[in-house]
C-alpha cells in the first residue's frame, strides 16, 4: 500500500507509537509544547464517549487532542 | 539593557527598600496560583488587563530577614507553555514580560514548574533564563515529584540553569518560607546570570546583531523575541525578515528539548512507575465511560443546579428580608423628602437588588473551583467536547448553562473556564436564554391566569406541561442562537482544542475559598456599579411624575382617608391611590408611549409600565401588578391574580388578561433579557458595552417575534 502514511488517529487504545512528524506547521508547535516531541512514545489511553477527542500519554502528561489534530501526527 | 545593569538597578531597589515586582510565570496546571495564594494569602486583587478580558491578580507580602523588611508586590501572569504566545492569555503575558513600559514589568521572574513534570516544564524556563533577567526557578509540587519516584539535584540544577532553584509544596503550604527567603536573598545579593541555550542553530549571527541592536532588550534572545511578536510595529517592520523567523519557533523548542533531555539525564533520577498517572488513568476509566461518565456529570450538574437553585434561596431571603426590615424602618424614622425616598426606593432597593446574587456567585463558583482544582473540569471538556462544538460551544459551556437555569448572572461570570474566546462569548450570549428562577414567579402568575383550577391534560398537570414547554423553548432557542452564532461571529485567534488533562488531586480548601471571596468581590464593585445607576434610574421613573400630577392625586386621596374610619377601606383606598400614582409617573407615560409598539402582542400600555419596571429584574413585574391593581395585601399572588382576571377593557369592556394574552406575556418573559444584573455583568465580562447591547437587542428581537406570532396565532 502506497501514501499510507499512519497518523495518531489511527491508534488503537492502550497502544503505543513514537512520534515521527507533523503535517500541519501550526499544529505542530502547540503539540510539541505539550510534549509532543518527535522521537517520544505516545500511548493512547482514552476516548471519549463520542468517538472524539482522545487522551494520550506523552512525556508522563495526559493531553486531549482531537481527532482532526490528532491526524496530523505522524507515527512510526 | 545589559543583564549586569538590571541586576544593579535592582539592587538599588532594594537598599532603597523599594517594592520589588515579582512575576509568576509557568505552564497551566503548575500550581502557579495556588503557589501566589501561599505567598500573598488574602492580601490580593483580582482585575483586568486593559482592554481583555484575562483575569489579573496581583497581591503583597514582606519579608523579613536580619532585620531588614522587604516589601513584595507578586503578578500571577496567565499560564503559557512557550514564549511563542498562541492565545490572548498567552500575548498578556508575554507583553507583561518583554515591554519595559508596562507597569507590571517585573523586577523578578518567578519560574514556576510541576517538579512531577519537570521535562516539559523546562521549555518555558529555559526560554525565561534566555531573556537574561534576574529569575530564580521554583520546582512546585515537590511531593507529587517524590511520590512519584522523582528525585531532583537542585545543587547541580542550580548550576547547571545558572538561576537559583528552589522547592515547595504550595497546596500543602510547605517550603513557602523557603522561597520568600530565597527571593530575600536573591534581590538583594545575587550575581547576573547569563542563558544557558547556545543560539548557534540561528545561521545568520549578523542579522541576530542589527536585531539586538535595534531592539536592545537585556539579552539576544529577548531581542529576537520581542522583534518577532512586534512586527506590526513600524520600524519593526522595516527590519523584520520574514524567511529568518520560518521554522524558528519550531527550531527553537526542538533545539531546548535535545538540551533539557540531557539536563534532566544529569540533574533528575526517575527510580518508579508515575503512580498518579496510573491512579488517573483507573479514574478516567469510570469518569470518561460513556455510561458512568455521563451519569457522573449529570449527577454534578444536578447536585450544582439544586443548590444554587434552592440552597441559595435561604440567604437570598435573609438578605431580602434584611434590606425590607433597613427601608421599612428608615421610611418610619426619616421624614419624607426626596433624599429619603431616594435612600430607601433608590439606593438601598439597588443595593439589596445588587446584595442577593452573592449567595449564587459563592456557591456556584465554590464548586467551578472544585471541579478546577480536582482536574474534573477537564474531563468534562473532554466528554461534552463532540456535542457542544457542533453548535459552537466548548464542552465547559455546559456548566453555565446548566447554571443560567437557576441564574444568569454567577452563570456568565463562569464562562471564564472557556479558554476559546469565540466559544466564551456565545456561551455569554445564550446563557440569558435558560429559564432562570427569577423567571418563575412570572411563569406562576401569568400561568394561574390562564388556568384557575388543576387542569389536566391526559396524565398530566396543565399548568407543569405549559411551565415545562417553556423551559424546554428556552433551551431550543440557546441551541439554535448558539449555531447561528457560529458561524455569524467572526475569529480571528486560530482554535486549538488541545489541553492537558491534569492528574487527579484533592481539592484545597482555601483555593476554592479565595475563589469564591475574588469573584463575590468583582461582582459587587464592577458589575454592582451599573445594576446601582440603572435601579436608580428606575426608582426615579416609577417615583415622580411630570408637572404636578402626584399632589393632585394625593390631594384627592388624603381627604377620602381622612373621612373613612374602616381599617381596611383606608388600606384599599391607599393601594388605589399607589395606582394611580404609577400611572401617572414618568414609567406610566413611557408605557402609554410604547403602547402602540406592544399592541400587536396584545399588551396594553399597564403591561408596558410593568415591562420597563421589570428591567430591573424579571419578578418585578409581579410586584408592579400588584401596585398597578391596587392589591391591598402586596405581592400576594392569589390576590393579584384575582384582580387581574377582573380587569376589564375599559372600552371593550371585555377581560384584558385572555388565555392569548397571557401566552403571548409568558413567551415574551421567556425570551426578552429582562435583568439588568445580566446586562450589567455581560458588560463587565465582555469589557464593552456592544456585546450586552447586542445581545439585549436581540433577545428583544425574538421575544417581539416570539409573542406575535402566538398572539397572531391563537386570537
Amino acid at each position: 500500500m502506497e501514501n499510507r502514511v499512519k497518523t495518531l488517529a489511527q491508534l488503537l487504545v492502550g497502544k503505543s507509537a513514537v512520534i515521527n512528524g507533523f503535517t500541519d506547521n501550526t499544529l505542530a508547535l502547540k503539540l510539541i509544547e505539550m510534549g509532543c516531541i518527535p522521537g517520544e512514545t505516545i500511548t493512547l489511553q482514552h476516548i471519549a464517549p463520542l468517538g472524539c477527542p482522545f487522551a494520550f500519554e506523552v512525556n508522563g502528561t495526559l493531553v486531549s487532542i482531537r481527532k482532526s489534530e490528532a491526524q496530523s501526527v505522524i507515527i512510526n | 539593557m545589559h543583564p549586569g545593569d538590571l541586576l544593579s538597578s535592582l539592587q538599588k531597589k532594594f537598599s532603597a527598600g523599594e517594592q520589588i515586582k515579582i512575576a509568576l510565570v509557568g505552564n497551566p496546571n503548575c500550581g502557579k496560583s495556588t503557589l501566589f495564594n501561599a505567598l500573598t494569602g488574602l492580601k490580593q486583587k483580582t482585575g483586568n488587563y486593559p482592554g481583555v478580558t484575562v483575569d489579573k491578580k496581583t497581591g503583597v507580602y514582606k519579608h523579613e530577614y536580619k532585620k531588614k523588611i522587604q516589601w513584595f508586590r507578586v503578578i500571577d501572569l496567565p499560564g503559557t507553555y512557550s514564549l511563542f504566545p498562541k492565545s490572548l492569555d498567552e500575548e498578556v503575558t508575554f507583553n507583561v514580560l518583554m515591554d519595559e513600559k508596562n507597569p507590571d514589568y517585573p523586577d523578578v521572574i518567578l519560574i514556576v514548574t510541576d517538579a512531577s513534570n519537570i521535562k516539559r516544564h523546562l521549555l518555558l524556563a529555559t526560554q525565561l533564563i534566555d531573556l537574561g533577567r534576574p529569575c530564580m526557578l521554583v520546582l512546585n509540587m515537590i511531593d507529587a515529584a517524590l511520590a512519584n519516584g522523582i528525585q531532583i539535584d537542585k545543587e547541580k540544577l542550580e548550576d547547571v540553569l545558572g538561576v537559583p532553584v528552589v522547592s515547595c509544596d504550595a497546596r500543602n503550604e510547605i517550603g513557602i518560607d523557603e522561597v520568600k527567603k530565597k527571593i530575600f536573598v536573591f534581590t538583594g545579593e545575587r550575581t547576573p546570570q547569563n542563558g544557558i541555550i547556545n543560539l548557534n542553530f540561528i545561521a545568520n549571527q549578523n542579522y541576530v546583531n542589527t536585531v539586538h541592536q535595534f531592539i536592545g532588550q537585556s539579552s539576544v534572545y529577548a531581542s529576537l523575541l520581542k522583534h518577532k511578536q512586534y512586527t506590526h510595529q513600524k520600524e519593526n517592520l522595516k527590519l523584520f525578515n520574514e524567511k529568518f523567523f520560518e521554522g524558528f519557533e519550531s527550531r527553537d523548542m526542538l533545539f531546548r528539548f535535545e538540551k533539557i533531555k540531557k539536563i534532566t539525564l544529569e540533574c533528575v533520577a526517575y527510580s518508579a512507575e508515575r503512580k498518579d498517572l496510573r491512579a488517573t488513568d483507573k479514574l478516567d476509566n469510570v469518569i470518561t465511560h460513556p455510561v458512568w461518565g455521563f451519569l457522573i456529570f449529570i449527577g454534578i450538574l444536578f447536585v450544582i443546579f439544586q443548590s444554587i437553585f434552592y440552597l441559595a434561596e435561604f440567604p437570598m431571603r435573609w438578605i431580602e428580608s434584611g434590606f425590607g426590615f433597613l427601608t421599612q424602618k428608615l421610611t418610619e424614622t426619616l421624614p419624607h423628602n426626596f433624599f429619603s425616598d431616594l435612600l430607601t426606593n433608590g439606593i438601598l432597593a439597588g443595593l439589596s437588588g445588587i446584595v442577593v446574587f452573592v449567595p449564587q456567585i459563592a456557591l456556584l463558583f465554590g464548586f467551578i473551583s472544585i471541579l478546577e482544582d480536582t482536574g474534573y473540569m477537564a474531563r468534562v471538556s473532554f466528554i461534552m467536547d463532540k456535542l457542544m462544538r457542533k453548535v459552537g460551544l466548548n464542552g465547559r459551556s455546559v456548566i453555565p448553562l446548566i447554571g443560567g437555569m437557576a441564574c444568569a448572572v454567577p452563570s456568565i461570570m463562569g464562562t471564564r473556564t472557556i479558554a476559546n474566546r469565540k466559544e466564551r462569548l456565545i456561551t455569554i450570549l445564550i446563557t440569558p436564554l435558560m429559564s432562570c428562577s427569577a423567571r418563575l414567579p412570572v411563569y406562576t402568575l401569568l400561568i394561574g391566569i390562564m388556568i384557575p383550577a388543576d387542569a389536566s391534560f391526559g396524565y398530566f398537570n396543565l399548568k407543569g406541561l405549559i411551565l415545562t414547554g417553556l423551559y424546554l423553548m428556552g433551551i431550543v432557542a440557546a441551541i439554535i442562537v448558539a449555531a447561528v452564532l457560529k458561524y455569524v461571529l467572526k475569529s480571528k485567534q486560530r482554535s486549538f482544542f488541545m489541553m492537558e488533562l491534569p492528574v487527579y488531586r484533592i481539592p484545597q480548601l482555601k483555593t476554592v475559598g479565595i475563589t469564591m471571596l475574588n469573584k463575590v468581590k468583582v461582582f459587587l464593585f464592577d458589575a454592582g456599579k451599573i445594576i446601582m445607576i440603572i435601579s436608580i434610574v428606575l426608582w426615579f421613573l416609577t417615583s415622580f411624575a411630570p408637572g404636578s400630577e402626584f399632589k393632585r392625586i394625593e390631594h384627592e386621596y388624603t381627604d377620602a382617608v381622612k373621612n373613612t374610619n374602616n381599617d381596611s377601606l383606608k388600606k384599599e383606598i391607599t393601594a388605589r391611590m399607589h395606582a394611580e400614582k404609577l400611572q401617572a409617573s414618568y414609567a406610566g407615560h413611557l408605557g402609554k408611549f410604547i403602547e402602540p409598539v406592544i399592541r400587536p402582542l396584545g399588551f396594553d400600555w399597564k403591561i408596558g409600565i410593568s415591562l420597563i419596571s421589570s428591567f430591573a429584574a424579571r419578578e418585578v413585574f409581579v410586584g408592579t401588578m400588584a401596585t398597578l391593581y391596587g392589591s391591598s395585601d402586596g405581592e400576594n399572588t392569589v390576590s393579584i391574580r384575582q384582580k387581574m382576571i377582573e380587569e376589564r377593557d375599559p372600552k371593550t369592556g371585555l377581560p384584558v388578561y385572555t388565555t392569548t394574552v397571557c401566552l403571548s406575556l409568558l413567551v415574551f418573559y421567556a425570551f426578552a433579557m429582562q435583568c439588568m444584573s445580566t446586562f450589567a455583568v455581560v458588560k463587565r465580562e465582555t469589557l464593552s458595552w456592544k456585546w450586552p447591547i447586542i445581545q439585549f437587542i436581540y433577545m428583544g428581537v425574538l421575544a417581539y417575534a416570539g409573542s406575535f406570532i402566538c398572539y397572531a396565532i391563537f386570537s
